[in-house]
C-alpha cells in the first residue's frame, strides 16, 4: 500500500494524564499492523509541529480546561473528518472537573501560591489561562464518537480502530464504560 | 347446596387477570405490580430506587412503561396489573427517557467514576451501560456538595447521592431507627441524619450499616475503602422481610 492511500490520523492530549496515549502504546505489536494502514501525521508521539488539514481521524484525550485546550479542540474539529473523544476526561471531564466546584481564584492560589515555597506567584506568561469551568470535548465542539474508560484499554482502542478501518461504526459501550 | 361463611381471617380472594407485556400473553394475580409480573416472566425493566424487600417509592422514574390507553407513562414498580392491560416496556420513547434521566442524574451531582470507591460495583454505572448512556448532553451543574466522614465506620458523599431514598426506607422499615430522612426541595434535596446533625453525632444510628449495603452508588460507603473497593450486598433484605412475615 502506498503512503498516499493510507488513512491519516492525528492525536492530542488536552487536560488529561496521558494515560489514554499510554494505553494506545499498549497496543504493542498491533502498532505494527496499524502502521501498515495508518499514518500518524500529528501526535505527542511523533515529531510534527503543526496539525495538517484534512486528517481522516482525530483523537483527543483529556478535558477542555484552558484556552489552549479550547483552541486545540476547535482546530481538531475543523481539520479532522472524524473526531473521537478518547477516555473519561474527554467524555465526562472526569478528574479535571473536580476543580469546578471551587472558585477559579482559589484554584490558582492553591496551585501557585499555597503549595509553593519558592516565589509563590500566579503565572503571567507561558502557562495558558484556565477556563472558568472544565468541560468535556463534546460540550465545546461536536464529536463523532466517544470512547469511555480511565483509560480505555488497549483492546478497546484496538476494537474501535479496527472497526473504523473496516468501514463500520464501532459501539464502544459494548466493551467499555465510565471508569473502566 | 349449603353455603358456608368464609372462615374468619381467611385471606381475601385474589383474582387472576390476563394481560400482555411486550406482546407476550401473561396471567398474573391482580395485586401484583407490573414490575413484579414482568420479572416473573424474565422481562427486564430497569430500576434504580426500587429494592426488593423495601416499600415502593416510585421516585427515580427509570421503570416507566407505556400502557395502551393511558396518555401518561407509568412507573412499573407502583402500577398494579389489571385485566386486559397492554404494556410496552422498551419502546424508543422509553429508551430515550431513560437515557435522559441518567444524563440528568450524572449532570446534577459530581460523579467521577474513575476515583469513586464504588467504581465497577455501582447500580448507576450499570444502568448507564444498560441504557447506552455514553455521554451527557446537558451542562454539568458543578455544584459543591459535602462529604461527612464523622461516623466511625461509614461516610456519606453527597456528590454521589441520587436521592433514591433506599437508605431512608431501610433504616426506618427494617432497622427501625429512622436515622435518615430527606431535607430540602428540588435541587436542594439532600439526605440527612437525625435533624441534620453530622452522622457521627447521631443518637438514633445503631451503626448496623444496612443503609450502606442498599445504597446503589458510592454515596454511602464503608470507611477505609479505596477506588473500586466498595462492594455491597443487599441480598439480606428479602430474607429479613420474609422472616418477619412481610410486616
Ligand atoms: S456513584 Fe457510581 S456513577 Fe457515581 S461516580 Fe461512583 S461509580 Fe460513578
Ligand atoms: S445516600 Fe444512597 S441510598 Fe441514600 S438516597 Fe442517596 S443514593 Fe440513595
Amino acid at each position: 500500500m502506498s503512503a498516499s492511500t493510507k488513512i491519516t490520523m492525528a492525536t492530542a492530549w488536552l487536560d488529561g494524564c496521558s494515560g489514554c496515549h499510554m494505553s494506545f502504546l499498549d497496543l504493542d505489536e498491533r502498532l505494527i499492523t496499524l502502521a501498515e494502514k495508518v499514518d500518524i501525521v500529528y501526535s505527542p508521539i511523533v515529531d510534527t509541529k503543526e496539525l495538517p488539514e484534512g486528517v481522516d481521524v482525530g483523537i483527543l484525550e483529556g478535558a477542555v480546561s484552558n484556552e489552549e485546550d479550547l483552541e486545540k479542540a476547535k482546530l481538531f474539529r475543523s481539520r479532522c473528518k472524524y473526531l473521537i473523544s478518547l477516555g473519561d476526561c474527554a467524555v465526562t471531564g472526569n478528574v479535571p472537573t473536580m476543580r469546578n466546584t471551587f472558585d477559579l481564584d482559589e484554584v490558582y492560589d492553591r496551585a501557585f501560591v499555597e503549595n509553593v515555597q519558592c516565589q509563590p506567584q500566579r503565572p503571567t506568561e507561558e502557562v495558558p489561562p484556565l477556563l472558568e469551568t472544565v468541560r468535556p470535548i463534546h460540550h465545546v465542539v461536536p464529536v463523532d464518537l466517544v470512547v469511555q474508560g480511565c483509560p480505555p484499554s488497549a483492546d478497546t482502542i484496538w476494537y474501535v480502530l479496527t472497526e473504523l478501518m473496516a468501514g463500520r461504526t464501532p459501539c464502544p459501550t459494548e466493551v467499555t464504560r465510565f471508569g473502566a | 347446596m349449603p353455603r358456608y361463611p368464609a372462615p374468619p381471617n381467611a385471606p381475601a380472594k385474589v383474582r387472576v387477570v390476563t394481560l400482555r407485556i411486550d406482546g407476550q400473553d401473561i396471567g398474573a394475580r391482580e395485586d401484583e405490580s407490573v414490575l413484579d409480573v414482568a420479572a416473573e416472566h424474565d422481562i427486564r425493566i430497569p430500576t434504580l430506587c426500587y429494592l426488593d424487600g423495601l416499600s415502593t417509592w416510585g421516585g427515580c422514574r427509570m421503570c416507566m412503561v407505556e400502557i395502551a390507553g393511558s396518555p401518561k407513562l407509568l412507573p412499573a414498580c407502583s402500577t398494579q396489573v389489571a385485566e386486559g392491560m397492554e404494556i410496552t416496556t422498551n419502546s424508543d420513547k422509553l429508551k430515550n427517557y431513560r437515557r435522559m434521566i441518567l444524563e440528568l442524574l450524572f449532570a446534577e451531582r459530581n460523579h467521577v467514576c474513575s476515583v469513586c470507591v464504588s467504581n465497577g460495583h455501582c447500580d448507576l454505572q450499570d444502568l448507564a451501560v444498560e441504557c447506552g448512556m455514553d455521554f451527557v448532553r446537558v451542562p454539568y451543574r458543578n455544584a459543591p456538595y459535602e462529604i461527612d466522614s464523622s461516623h466511625d465506620l461509614f461516610r456519606v458523599d453527597h456528590n454521589r447521592c441520587v436521592l433514591c431514598t433506599r437508605c431512608v426506607r431501610v433504616c426506618d422499615e427494617i432497622e427501625g431507627a429512622h436515622t435518615w430522612d430527606i431535607m430540602g426541595r428540588g435541587v436542594e434535596c439532600q439526605v440527612i441524619t437525625d435533624l441534620n446533625t453530622p452522622w457521627g453525632e447521631s443518637d438514633s444510628c445503631t451503626g448496623c450499616g444496612k443503609c450502606v449495603q442498599v445504597c446503589p452508588t458510592g454515596a454511602l460507603v464503608k470507611k477505609g475503602t479505596a477506588a473500586g473497593e466498595m462492594e455491597k450486598r443487599d441480598d439480606f433484605l428479602p430474607y429479613l422481610t420474609q422472616m418477619r412475615g412481610n410486616r
